[in-house]
C-alpha cells in the first residue's frame, strides 16, 4: 500500500460533505469534506504501488476545473484512472446537492 | 417449473443486490427516519489492515444504521460484501456488537428494537484473525440476548452469500430470508473442495453449489423463513413482516430435536440428491416444532 499527499489551490467553501464509493476491487471510497482556508488537500491510500505520477495527473486534471476547499480522503482498492475521475465526479456532485 | 422471474416485470425490478451496503441499509428503514452511526467520516477503521498493506475503507465495511421499519423501532446492521469479502474484523464485528447491545438495552427498557443484519460474508476475517474469531463469538452472545425481547432477521440478498462464522449468526437469528442468488452454509464450497477435495465438493460446479447452498433449497428443506426475488420492494415487505411478526414462540436454533432426528434419519451410506431432500424435510416439518 502506497500513500500519496497532494495540495492545490481553492477559491471557495463548499455546502457539505460527500462518501461515495467502496474500496473494492477495482473501485475506492471517496471521502469530501468542507476544509478552512483557500486550499484543498488530497490523502490518497492505493493498494497499487508506483502509480504516484498517474495520480497526480488525474488530479491536476480534476483540480483544473474543481475549485473548492475540501479535505479528501481516498481510499483505493487498484481502480483505473477513469474509476478514479469518475468517484471524484461523483463525490462533488452529492456536495453540491 | 416456470421461472416468473422472467416475465413482464422484470426489467422495471430495482434489484436489491446491485445496492451497495449503505443503500440496502437506507432502503429497509422507513423514509426520513434513518441515521447512520459511526459512519464513514468517524473515521473508526481497521487499525490492522494498513500494517499488512491493504486499503482499509472508513467504516471497516460494517454500515450501522437506526432508524424505524413499518413504524417500529429497528437497527440495521449491513456488511458490505465489496470490501474484503464482507468478512469480520475487530472494529466491524464490534460495530455489530454495539449496535445488537444498544437494540437490547433499548428493548429491555420497554422499546423493542428489532435487529435486521445483512449478511454478505465469508466470516472471519483473516488478516485479523483471532480478534475476528472472538467478536463473531461476542455478537453471537449478542444475538441471543436480542431475540428474547426482539426479533433478529437476517437477510442475505447475494452475491457473497453467507458463510463461515457468521452462517451461524443466520442460524440463531429470529428469521431469515434470501434470493435466489445467495448462498447460505457452515464452509464455504472452496474450503470443502479444498479440505476434503474435488470428488467431495466441486466448488466450480455452479448449479451444484447453488443446489446445495442457495436460497431456494434452503428455503424449500425449512431453513430459512422466506424466499424472495432480487427486487427491492419485496426485500422490504418481506423484513417489514418480521419485525411485525415479533419474537417467534420457538426459534430455530432451539429446535434441537428436530433437527436431531433430521440428521438420525438419513442414511449416509449413499450420496443423498439435494432434491429428495426437499421431499424429505419439507418447509413445513421444520416449523412443526414452532406451532
Amino acid at each position: 500500500m502506497e500513500q500519496i499527499e497532494l495540495t492545490y489551490p481553492a477559491k471557495r467553501k463548499i455546502p457539505k460533505r460527500a462518501h461515495v464509493g467502496v474500496v473494492g476491487s477495482g473501485d475506492m471510497e471517496v471521502l469530501l469534506e468542507p476544509a478552512e482556508g483557500a486550499v484543498a488537500h488530497v490523502f490518497i491510500r492505493t493498494s497499487v504501488d508506483g502509480f504516484g505520477a498517474s495520480w497526480k495527473a488525474v488530479l491536476d486534471r480534476f483540480f483544473a476545473k474543481y475549485d473548492g476547499a475540501a479535505r479528501i480522503q481516498i481510499n483505493d482498492a487498484g481502480g483505473t484512472p477513469g474509476i478514479a475521475q469518475l468517484r471524484l465526479e461523483q463525490a462533488v456532485e452529492v456536495s453540491e446537492q | 417449473m416456470t421461472d416468473k422471474r422472467y416475465g413482464a416485470n422484470f426489467i422495471h425490478r430495482q434489484s436489491f443486490i446491485e445496492l451497495d451496503a449503505r443503500e440496502r441499509a437506507t432502503a429497509l428503514i422507513d423514509a426520513g427516519t434513518s441515521r447512520e452511526l459511526l459512519g464513514p467520516f468517524e473515521r473508526v477503521e481497521s487499525p490492522w489492515l494498513a500494517m499488512q498493506g491493504v486499503t482499509p475503507q472508513e467504516d471497516d465495511g460494517c454500515v450501522v444504521m437506526k432508524g424505524k421499519i413499518a413504524g417500529q423501532a429497528a437497527v440495521v446492521i449491513a456488511l458490505e460484501g465489496a470490501f474484503q469479502g464482507g468478512s469480520m474484523g475487530e472494529v466491524s464485528g464490534e460495530k455489530m456488537t454495539a449496535a445488537l447491545d444498544l437494540a437490547y438495552a433499548d428493548s429491555k427498557k420497554g422499546t423493542p428494537t428489532s435487529a435486521v443484519i445483512l449478511l454478505e460474508t465469508g466470516g472471519v476475517r483473516l488478516q485479523e484473525a483471532n480478534l475476528g474469531l472472538a467478536v463473531i463469538a461476542e455478537l453471537l452472545g449478542s444475538i441471543l440476548l436480542l431475540r428474547k425481547y426482539a426479533p433478529v432477521i437476517c437477510l442475505s440478498a447475494g452475491m457473497v452469500g453467507c458463510f463461515g462464522g457468521m452462517s451461524l449468526a443466520a442460524g440463531l437469528a429470529s428469521y431469515v430470508v434470501m434470493t435466489r442468488e445467495a448462498r447460505l452454509g457452515l464452509n464455504g464450497p472452496e474450503v470443502i473442495e479444498q479440505e476434503n477435495g474435488i470428488d467431495e465438493f466441486d466448488s466450480s460446479d455452479h448449479a451444484l453449489v447453488w443446489a446445495i447452498d442457495g436460497g431456494e433449497q434452503r428455503f424449500a428443506t425449512g431453513l430459512i423463513d422466506a424466499l424472495v426475488e432480487d427486487d427491492t420492494p419485496q426485500v422490504v415487505e418481506a423484513i417489514r413482516r418480521f419485525v411485525g411478526e415479533g419474537v417467534p414462540t420457538v426459534h430455530r436454533s432451539s429446535q434441537v430435536t428436530l433437527y436431531r432426528s433430521r440428521i438420525g434419519a438419513l442414511d449416509t451410506s449413499r450420496q443423498w440428491d439435494p432434491k429428495e431432500l426437499r421431499t424429505l424435510w419439507t418447509a413445513k416439518s421444520a416449523t412443526e416444532g414452532k406451532q
